[in-house]
């Protein structure tokens, strides 16, 4: 187990490497740079500012000065917001970003699991056609129409919820963009839930849990979810990485100044040191949720060595 | 009764070799001009289809708006005179877009069934040209990741030992990478040029990125062909590794790949909404579902309906293709089917 995690912690660094390269290199072959966008400023000024930020010497050495400056989690100084470094950026920009996805987990959790566990319990009743017709109607709705549409019968029809804008943790302004994103969540956790529950449903065991004179409620509870929510388990990892997309937008849409809305800002304006900043972060956080994810997984799952 | 479990989980994949096994043999008796009795894998996933009624709705709808896309805008263009461009000239600093069924003046008119938007265009024909393009997006990008995943899963399944162990690594570390992020410092950093440059950097784009399970998919099903006898018949006859793979391997892995192609297609269709949406997709005056939708959040409290039919009609057309899709997955691969 301890070397599983060591091996894995090892690969994540070339890993991060690969994919940051990967962006810088998008970045600089690009057309253009961050000054031709900006408006006109003297070429003297561009130069001194140039040799500020090292961007005139060698691309070799710049690109191995950005990959030590990774290795050692220090992301550089933002060009557009001047003199802000961007871990001051990502310290202030996580913990909405941080917010929205965790309570939108936590939804997505909560229902999907219900829904799909009594979809599976009623299965073929008229429960199980209408909550998995819903589950497909959340896959086929994308958030970016399902969030205005809240907010257009919520905020702007019925005046019982604030449109937009960040508010702090515990508020009403997080409401619509917690279901908002939430929704495909609860979707794809329904119907990996009910198929792993009828899965399970007919196993061995559960018959004999039944046999042996359980309750309904004690076999489904404490036998059958165990097994059931293998696959909710292993969907984790990858729903982290579609959180991070799902956040981009309804951070647009309801105009929270967090991870996402930093990094498409920093996207149009070419703000290299911040978009390559918010790249690596992703990446290193999405590794090691998916190390945790596959550590949890053999806790649960007591057929899995390492 | 882990145990049990388990031995199910291990051994589960044999029940379906079996089932491949039959079907090739019975594709090659088919091949070999023998008559195979009324039991033709087709011919009865078909029935099975049929019998689907989520997946006939399905079905259904995905025909008619395929079909509404291509032959729609001549037709609403001889009825109405609107294209997907064509901007009215009305007086400067009056509201271009008008709610559904009306005309500039107000009263009930049949010209914009949907409405028009901020520069007076109609929305009906918007949305016909922007089933056009999301769904040859959608199309065009699965073909590259279906090529790509295809030919890297089949390689990988063939040649096994390391080079397997390496190339499903890869595929394994690039699956648990926000790899859409990526995708938009692609299309924020090239994108722009032109409308037509841009769709080709999406297809690329979103093809390359939709391969991983395609890939892991293909790869199995080789494994599991890749040792029986029609496959040493042709190693022994001195057919090159190459030809074993795309000739005689490929070929049968062709139901699970359609069955995921049809599943791919709303996936890709969906992230190219995603990034028309963040304003690196389709570029004006062309126009996706997505984009139109992007535009329509702009105005919502106003009009709404610049909103509500291009989303409404993307989220039928996603619901129609998944559920297709997911129909198609029980009737031509039982085994894959969840009870």
């Amino acid at each position: 187990m301890f070397r599983f995690i060591v091996r894995r912690l090892i690969i994540t660094v070339p890993m991060v490497i690969i994919v940051v390269s990967l962006t810088w290199g998008l970045i600089r072959l690009a057309p253009g740079n961050f000054y031709t966008s900006e408006k006109k400023i003297p070429p003297a000024i561009e130069k001194n500012l140039r040799e500020k930020y090292g961007l005139n010497r060698p691309w070799y050495v710049q690109y191995g000065k950005m990959v030590k400056n990774i290795l050692l989690l220090d992301f550089g100084t933002s060009l557009k917001y001047e003199g802000q470094s961007v871990n001051s950026i990502l310290a202030r920009a996580l913990p909405v970003s941080a917010t929205l996805g965790l309570l939108a987990y936590l939804l997505a959790l909560l229902v999907g699991v219900t829904a799909g566990t009594l979809a599976a319990l009623k299965q073929n009743s008229r429960l199980d056609y209408a909550s998995m017709a819903l589950a497909m109607l959340g896959i086929s709705l994308p958030n970016f129409v399902l969030g205005p549409i809240l907010v257009l019968v919520f905020s702007l029809t019925l005046f019982i919820l604030p449109p937009t804008r960040w508010g702090g943790f515990p508020s009403l302004n997080l409401i619509l963009p917690v279901i908002t994103l939430s929704a495909v969540y609860m979707a794809y956790l329904a119907r990996l839930t009910r198929s792993g529950m009828l899965e399970v449903l007919r196993a061995d065991y559960i018959r004999t849990a039944r046999a042996k004179g359980l309750s309904e409620r004690d076999v489904v509870l404490r036998h059958a979810l165990r097994g059931g929510l293998m696959p909710v388990v292993s969907f984790t990892g990858p729903a982290l990485a579609f959180l991070i997309a799902g956040t981009v937008v309804v951070e647009r849409i309801f105009v929270f100044p967090g991870l996402g809305t930093y990094f498409l800002n920093a996207c149009l304006n070419r703000d290299e040191p911040l978009i390559i900043g918010i790249v690596a972060f992703i990446s290193i956080s999405v590794l090691l949720f998916n190390l945790l994810v596959d550590v949890a997984y053999g806790f649960i799952d007591p057929r899995i060595r390492y | 009764m882990w145990l049990t479990d388990s031995s199910i989980l291990e051994y589960g994949t044999d029940g379906m070799n079996d089932e491949r096994k039959e079907r090739a043999g019975a594709r090659r008796m088919a091949d070999d001009g023998e008559f195979v009795a009324g039991t033709s894998l087709w011919k009865d996933a078909w029935r099975r289809l049929l019998k689907n009624k989520l997946a006939v709705f399905g079905m259904v709808v995905v025909i008619i708006v395929t079909l509404a896309s291509l032959i729609g805008p001549p037709i609403v263009k001889a009825a109405t005179g609107y294209t997907y461009d064509f901007i009215p000239s009305y007086g400067q600093g009056l509201t271009k877009s008008f709610p559904p069924f009306t005309s500039p003046d107000g009263a009930f008119s049949w010209t914009h069934p949907m409405g028009t938007d901020n520069a007076g265009r109609d929305i009906l024909a918007r949305v016909l040209l922007g089933g056009r393009i999301s769904l040859m997006v959608g199309i065009i990008s699965t073909l590259v990741s279906l090529i790509i995943g295809v030919s890297y899963g089949a390689t990988a399944g063939y040649l096994g030992g390391k080079i397997d162990d390496v190339m499903m690594r890869i595929v394994d570390v690039l699956y648990s990478l926000p790899y859409i992020i990526v995708v938009v410092v692609l299309l924020a950093m090239f994108g722009g040029q032109s409308p037509l440059s841009q769709l080709i950097l999406l297809f690329v784009a979103l093809g390359a990125v939709s391969w991983l399970t395609m890939a892991r998919i293909v790869r199995g099903q080789v494994i599991s062909l890749k040792n029986q006898e029609f496959v040493m018949a042709a190693r022994a006859t001195g057919v090159s590794t190459r030809r074993i793979i795309f000739r005689h391997l490929v070929p049968n892995t062709l139901g699970p790949v359609i069955v995921y192609a049809t599943l791919t297609i709303p996936q890709v269709m969906l992230s190219e909404a995603f990034l028309s949406f963040l304003g690196f997709g389709v570029q004006a005056p062309l126009a996706s579902w997505g984009s139109l939708a992007s535009d329509g959040v702009q105005n919502i409290a106003i009009f709404p309906w610049q909103l509500i039919f291009p989303g409404v009609t993307m989220a039928l057309a996603l619901f129609s293709l998944n559920f297709l899709g997911d129909g198609l997955r029980d009737a031509l691969d039982p085994q894959m089917r969840k009870v």
